[in-house]
């Protein structure tokens, strides 16, 4: 992987129409979700307490995208339930990247025994499909959001182990590597002052790609009825209450699965954009 | 022995200590998680009488890793324990519903493989024209969208506003299931002669298995673009063309196959990634198959049976991987050459 400076990077990613239309989406989303307090019409719809004289109510100019089965303003449940959503992918994110990153570090630099458990465990987890092993701890636990968070994470960390493994045992050969062992660099500095901030192109591409992911995995997991629980406000279950209602209510379910598809799309063409700006493999 | 025997036999062999190893971690999870599982097992109203029987028949009160090995005997013996919901022992179970889902993953890796492939082909053939452009929007949509989300709006789209496809099941009201034979409808419908039967079944499939083929489609679509693109850059091509090739002829065939062996390698995950779409598929579709029986145990705290079903399909990923390898390994020059030098 060559390291590009940030600029010429930044000059690549704004060439790019699609990269800008993701960055665009993105900055929109994020500003719904930290805004969700002001720009709701109904911030009150939030809970669950509707307006009984509108129930089930088609898009109209008093609600954009309908009203549900208790007369809640949906616009205002798909907007908080952006919230919901970035807010858990940050937290797993969080927790779940440094660890993985640690992890990689440790197994491509030092080699040997700690390599060898550690790239066995992922594979591990990596044998079993994301959605499939969340599913099953959410299985062992009861199913609250936090619980739910937690399954999520606890199958993320393995793609971070492997992506910066994958690169460290390329940048072990480089020259600059080398030299600072020469000079009689310690193991940490060498990992985590010389090839960590080599990672960062690649980690921080698949992180921008992993927010839609785990958007796309929480939401998954509420729409089987495993996650979020009512009245909380979330995409995945929203859709999943809507099918019952189809086809005459047809905007309860479509318009948070095109909350949904926004969202991802989003954050899927901005990762892309970097991807392509810095050459990083992911 | 030969390189392809070797590399196969090999990866077989980590195959099997990595599924030892999913069995560790889930069962370990199921273990540690909190509360007595012979008490969630029997309910809140069952007697200290009861448990403790239960306790005793299912080796609770043995150190954990002695319970492992009792696991893993009952395993060899085909037996994964008995399900509290359906009160079958979850081996039968997992054999009733696993064919629906099998089923409906097997048509939608079809359909994966029949598109993305011509689809990103055309993409790299036309790159930076206009259809390079709509294939890789089309791709990169549908790679964001969730299966479920797919589900919705095929269902809303083509079984409500335009009624041309059924709404929901495996077969139409008033069809007999044919008789078991793979517990593949088409498959079985076939075998006995039933025609009419076996048209009913794939007319259910066709949406069911768009929703789960569309984002396998798209990441398809995508890779063998940015494989074919990198395999147009190598001289060979320049060669063909300096030779008069016409233009699809080169696309077609010199510059297709040597990048499909990047492409199949991911395909390998791609598919994985649909039996665990499945799950939110077959839920908007009824589907009658694994998903349905999966979120039930789950939701029941069933620990025997959410292992069995999560072990199934860890091993259904493993094998998907070792045929990719085959596979591989049958259309890479590289490895065949080997083997042609081996036995000279």
């Amino acid at each position: 992987m060559s390291a590009k400076s940030s600029s010429v990077a930044w000059t690549e990613f704004r060439s790019n129409p699609i990269s800008i239309l993701g960055l665009i989406l993105v900055v929109f989303c994020i500003a719904l979700a930290l805004f969700a307090d002001v720009i709701t019409p109904y911030p009150e719809h939030v809970g669950p307490i509707g307006d009984f004289t509108a129930i089930n109510q088609a898009p109209s100019a008093a609600h954009w995208f309908g009203t549900d089965t208790i007369g809640r303003d949906l616009l205002t449940r798909i907007i908080y339930g952006f919230r919901l959503s970035l807010l858990m992918a940050v937290l797993v994110l969080s927790i779940s990247m440094p660890v993985g990153v640690i992890l990689g570090l440790l197994a491509g630099y030092l080699g040997g025994w700690v390599e060898f458990v550690l790239m066995r465990l992922t594979d591990i987890f990596l044998a079993i499909p994301p959605l499939v092993l969340a599913m099953a701890i959410m299985g062992f636990l009861p199913a609250t959001l936090t619980n739910a968070m937690l399954a999520v994470t606890v199958m993320w960390w393995p793609w971070y182990t492997r992506l910066v493994y994958n690169v460290v045992r390329s940048e072990a050969r480089e020259g600059y590597v080398l030299a600072a062992e020469v000079i009689g660099a310690s193991s940490p500095h060498v990992m985590f002052r010389e090839i960590l901030p080599n990672c960062a192109p690649a980690v921080l591409t698949k992180l921008t790609l992993d927010i839609g992911f785990v958007v796309l995995m929480v939401s998954s997991l509420s729409f089987l009825g495993l996650g979020v629980q009512p009245p909380t406000p979330d995409l995945g279950s929203m859709v999943a209450d809507g099918a019952k209602y189809m086809p005459d209510a047809w905007w309860l379910s479509i318009f948070p699965a095109l909350a949904i598809m926004v969202l991802v799309l989003g954050f899927n063409l901005l990762g892309d954009g970097l991807r392509e700006a810095f050459d990083a493999e992911v | 022995m030969s390189p392809v025997l070797r590399l196969l036999l090999q990866r077989l062999a980590i195959s099997v200590l990595v599924l030892i190893g999913v069995s560790i971690l889930i069962f370990f999870i199921a273990r540690i998680v909190p509360g007595d599982p012979a008490r969630i097992a029997l309910g809140p109203n069952a007697s200290q009488a009861q448990i403790d029987a239960l306790r005793e028949a299912r080796h609770l009160n043995d150190p954990i890793v002695v319970q492992y090995g009792w696991f893993i005997r009952d395993l060899l013996h085909g037996d994964l324990g008995t399900s509290l919901y359906t009160k079958r022992p979850v081996a039968q179970d997992v054999a009733t519903y696993f064919p629906a889902t099998l089923e409906l993953v097997l048509y939608a890796g079809a359909m994966m493989i029949l598109l993305g492939l011509p689809l990103g082909r055309l993409a790299a053939r036309f790159q930076r024209r206009w259809p390079d452009h709509v294939a890789r929007l089309l791709s990169v949509i549908a790679v964001c969208t969730p299966a479920f989300v797919w589900g919705v709006i095929l269902q809303l789209t083509f079984a409500y506003i335009w009624p041309i496809f059924p709404l929901e099941g495996r077969l139409s009201n008033g069809i007999d299931a044919p008789p078991l034979i793979t517990g593949f409808y088409t498959i079985d419908a076939l075998l006995n002669g039933q025609i009419s039967t076996f048209f009913n079944a794939v007319y259910h499939l066709i949406l069911p298995a768009t929703a789960l083929a569309l984002s396998g489609i798209g990441q398809t679509a995508r890779l063998t673009r940015s494989s074919m693109i990198e395999t147009y850059r190598r001289p060979f091509i320049g060669m063909s063309r300096a030779y008069g090739f016409r233009e699809d002829r080169i696309s077609r065939r010199f510059a297709f196959w040597p990048s499909l062996i990047p492409t199949l390698t991911i395909l390998g995950l791609d598919f994985a990634t649909m039996l665990a779409n499945a799950f939110l598929v077959e839920r908007v579709f009824v589907w009658p198959g694994l998903s349905r029986y999966g979120v039930e145990v789950i939701m029941r705290k069933d620990l025997d049976a959410i292992v069995g079903v999560v072990l199934v399909i860890a091993a259904m990923f493993l094998i998907t991987n070792l045929v990719v390898d085959l596979i591989v390994s049958i259309i890479n020059p590289r490895i065949r050459l080997a083997e042609r030098k081996a036995k000279a």
